[in-house]
């Protein structure tokens, strides 16, 4: 049986909750605007991280700062990368200086020198919002000032977002942060100006390295979407159920 | 923003904020010290009208000196339950979206809705109970030729809505009113609140505050607190008739026995209220704790190191020690009860409160989303700037000042306290 | 019958229907659902087109080769072919309208983002030519010695 008696329950609970919404007076929803937008959207971005080949430069992090005025000398940021560095005592040194903005020269971590012998792993991570397929934070903002778009890119309206940072405390990837000049909800795009014109994203175009992809996970025929499809690879913090749509390629139960 | 005097871009949040250990760049504590003072006020709200439904719908007589005062502050409370999330709000011009563009898969979204319903309920609850009043005032002033006493007497004529009627049926009416208004207060103004906790407790990204308990953790200790304040307000006002008493007339004079009498017999009523929701609100508490320490789930290592370690003082000194534990003993052991005691137990008991909300608020941002690192917080005293201000010692004060200003000017227009 | 109870209900009326005046008024026409779930797609139409008319800073290698070709061609068949122009000479913007000139970025640390060895087994990193950077001509700018767009050792 296709249509479960909790689906059944759904659907009639949204139905009923839609239907009760125009009665409200409080929110109008008008046909037109219902009409084409309705069925599936034949795009959904999703990212794609090669944890192997970071090398952790931060050109991505610079890139992903400039091209969306994120001011350049803050901590906050879009998206980061972080250094993994395991030691045969078991520990994990995690550190990610703003940001990796500047990348990783030194194997300085938190003030400690590391001595090479002792390491038994260390990588690098690159971070970003995740654009869930359940997004948390698009759930709990009171307003609408934030959405997912149907190419499944979450975004924020700069417009109408009132500042009260629930979205930025639901989000279990820290993914959110508010924009130090223009006091509103901040957070990756995907670089929604870019991808709809055809371009790479910022920190993909900047990756000298292919660490980072953006790709169409409806296009079969996407590289992206084909590594997804028939490799090994891992997202993260599954447990929260928000399915985030940013896969990684050699990850490790190390990373947080 | 930029501050002026060093043109450096301020990060909302880095203010108040130091990282220790592996931190996601983005994470700051941003809900503050007003995060904090917000269930707090909603908690004083929903236990001052509590308290003051139980005379009217459950006919608890000897709450009624204490029914009327405390309806009238917890309509001075109203206002305060929303400043601080204004004094929050990146945004604060923008607040009102809530009511435009409801998002009701969020908690905040109903938040204007459930807030304006228990306004309109106190607002109404109070217009009945003081309609007579109001027009008799009008009346009495009638007649009266100065502009002061015209403007007044507008004034109350305009409090009663422009109604007049004082025969024995309308009286009955507003009676009747007052006590329908008081029941559906009581689920409402629990609802205000017990949502409050809902805010916190469906943040599944938190692991703190996810728990299902957290609504009914906020019911209890709201009530505690609305409860404890009404009953120390009481004690302050009481203490000013009997020494305005005493100096009018001195020592031994009836009226500052009277005075004494009544206020020992209608605190020691209330106490009885207040220790049955201290019960349920450290039971509740101490379950959800234990809950986590045996079920331990993959946050519980950093909880732990954060309950047991960095905030220890907070939690089991402060909070439960001298904020549970010590006025509850207070409450129950001496048979001989005083107004000193009294005092300090109801002041430990709202301090008690505070420190818990403290403690949900700032504690479940202490460690990071990666249970990697922690954050620690620094609550800005000295205010430098607008934000330094408004999520600082002083905006915090800002906050618990204003009910009593709206008391005192309230109090010129509506008596809300009787000894006689 | 005529109560004073009625008095208290048309104010609240009053208020409703001016909160609902008010929302006619301010809220933006295009807010709505949009064929989207209530919980995921409530929100401002128009705003999408403000993302995507967002301002591109980056423009790309390709749009270099457009006036600088021998550059771009002399990039291409070194090994530093995989970065794009703009990660060292900055975001093109509009250039050469605005900005007219682009400040190159040569510091030492720009190179040290890949070259400063750094023992990661798990990384590429540990294959990338790499210098000590405490050791290897500390205070000089690498560009001193190295030309980036030949970076080969042996065209130095």
């Amino acid at each position: 049986m296709s249509c479960s008696r909790r689906d059944l329950l759904k659907n009639t609970l949204k139905g009923a909750a839609v239907a009760s919404l125009p009665l409200s007076a409080l929110k109008v929803l008008s046909p037109a605007e219902v009409k084409a937008t309705i069925g599936d959207s034949d795009t959904r971005w999703v990212f794609l991280v090669d944890i192997q080949k970071c090398v952790g430069c931060g050109f991505c992090v610079k890139a992903c700062k400039i091209e969306n005025d994120v001011p350049y000398d803050v901590g906050v940021t879009r998206t980061w990368v972080e250094r993994y560095v395991v030691t045969k005592d078991g520990n994990t040194n995690i550190d990610t200086p703003l940001g990796g903005r500047d990348g990783y020269n030194s194997d300085m971590i938190h003030g400690e020198h590391i001595d090479p012998d002792t390491i038994t792993k260390a990588f690098f991570v690159p971070k970003l919002c995740n654009h869930c397929k359940k997004p948390a934070c698009v759930q709990v903002c009171p307003v609408g000032a934030t959405y997912q778009t149907k190419e499944g890119c979450v975004l924020v309206d700069r417009k109408w977002c009132i500042g009260c940072g629930y979205c930025i405390m639901a989000c279990p990837f820290g993914a959110r942060f508010f924009h130090p000049t223009l006091k509103v909800a901040e957070k990756c795009t995907f670089c929604y100006h870019r991808i709809s014109k055809g371009l790479k994203t910022a920190c993909v175009q900047a990756c000298p390295f292919g660490a980072r992809q953006i790709g169409n996970l409806k296009d079969e025929k996407d590289p992206v979407s084909q590594t997804i499809m028939t490799k090994r690879v891992g997202i993260l913090k599954d447990e929260y159920g928000t399915q985030p749509q940013v896969y990684y390629i050699g990850l490790d139960e190390r990373v947080r | 923003m930029t501050d002026a005097a060093t043109g450096e871009l301020i990060v909302h949040g880095a203010e108040w904020t130091t990282k220790q250990l592996f931190v996601y760049p983005n994470e700051f504590i941003y809900w503050s010290i007003q995060i904090v003072m917000y269930p707090y006020m909603t908690g004083l709200v929903a236990g001052a009208f509590v308290l003051s439904s139980l005379y009217h719908v459950f006919g608890q007589k000897d709450l009624k000196d204490m029914a009327r005062f405390s309806l009238v502050f917890s309509l001075c409370l109203l206002p305060v339950a929303m400043m601080p999330l204004q004094f929050h709000l990146q945004q604060p011009l923008r607040g009102v979206n809530v009511m435009f563009t409801p998002h009701f898969t969020s908690a905040i979204a109903a938040f204007g809705f459930v807030f304006s319903a228990y306004a309109v309920i106190v607002i109404s609850e109070v217009w009945f109970e003081y309609r007579q009043y109001f027009i008799e005032q009008s009346i009495a002033l009638k007649g009266k030729k100065s502009t002061n006493e015209t403007l007044l007497r507008w004034f109350y004529y305009t409090l009663a809505l422009g109604s007049r009627d004082l025969s024995e049926k309308a009286i009955a009416v507003d009676k009747k009113a007052v006590t329908i208004l008081a029941a559906i207060g009581i689920p409402v103004a629990c609802f205000l609140h017990g949502y409050a906790g809902f805010i916190f407790g469906s943040v599944k990204a938190n692991a703190l505050w996810m728990s299902p308990l957290m609504p009914v953790i906020f019911i209890m200790s709201a009530v505690v607190s609305g409860i404890a304040l009404c009953m120390l307000t009481y004690i302050i006002i009481m203490q000013w008739k009997k020494f305005q008493a005493v100096l009018a007339k001195g020592m031994g004079d009836e009226s500052v026995v009277v005075i004494e009498g009544v206020q020992m017999d209608v605190l020691s009523k209330a106490t009885r209220y207040l220790l049955g929701f201290l019960i349920a609100a450290i039971t509740l508490e101490l379950l959800d704790l234990i809950f986590r320490g045996y079920t331990a789930m993959k946050s519980w290592d950093i909880l732990r190191e954060v309950m047991f370690k960095a905030d220890f003082f907070k939690i089991f000194i402060l909070q439960y020690g001298l904020g549970n534990l010590i006025p509850f003993l207070l409450l129950v052991v001496p048979k001989q009860q005083t107004i000193k005691k009294l005092t300090i137990a109801l002041v430990l008991l709202l301090f008690g409160v505070f420190m818990m909300r403290w403690n949900v608020v700032i504690g479940g941002q202490a460690f990071s989303l990666s249970f990697a690192g922690y954050m620690h917080y620094t609550l800005p005293i000295i205010p430098h700037s607008m934000e330094t201000y408004k999520e600082g010692l002083f905006g915090a004060l800002t906050v618990v000042a204003t009910p009593y200003l709206l008391f005192w000017i309230v109090s010129k227009f509506v008596p809300s306290i009787r000894y006689s | 019958m005529k109560s004073h109870v009625f008095r208290p209900i048309v104010v609240v009326i009053i208020a409703f229907v001016l909160l609902v005046v008010a929302r006619q008024l301010m809220v933006p026409k295009d807010f709505g659902v949009h064929g989207e779930s209530f919980t995921f797609g409530y929100h401002r139409l128009s705003n999408i087109d403000e993302w995507k008319n967002y301002k591109t800073k980056y423009r790309g290698k390709e749009y270099c080769r457009e006036c600088h070709e021998e550059k771009v061609e002399e990039n291409l068949a070194s090994p530093h072919n995989v970065l794009e122009c703009e990660n060292c000479h900055g975001p093109a913007v509009d250039h050469p309208e605005d900005p007219e000139t682009l400040p190159i970025e040569t510091s030492r640390l720009l190179c040290q983002r890949c070259h400063a060895f750094l023992p990661y087994p798990q990384s590429n990193r540990a294959l990338m030519p790499a210098i000590e950077p405490e050791s290897h001509n500390p205070g000089m700018n690498c560009v001193e010695c190295h030309n980036p767009h030949h970076p080969n050792l042996e065209d130095m």
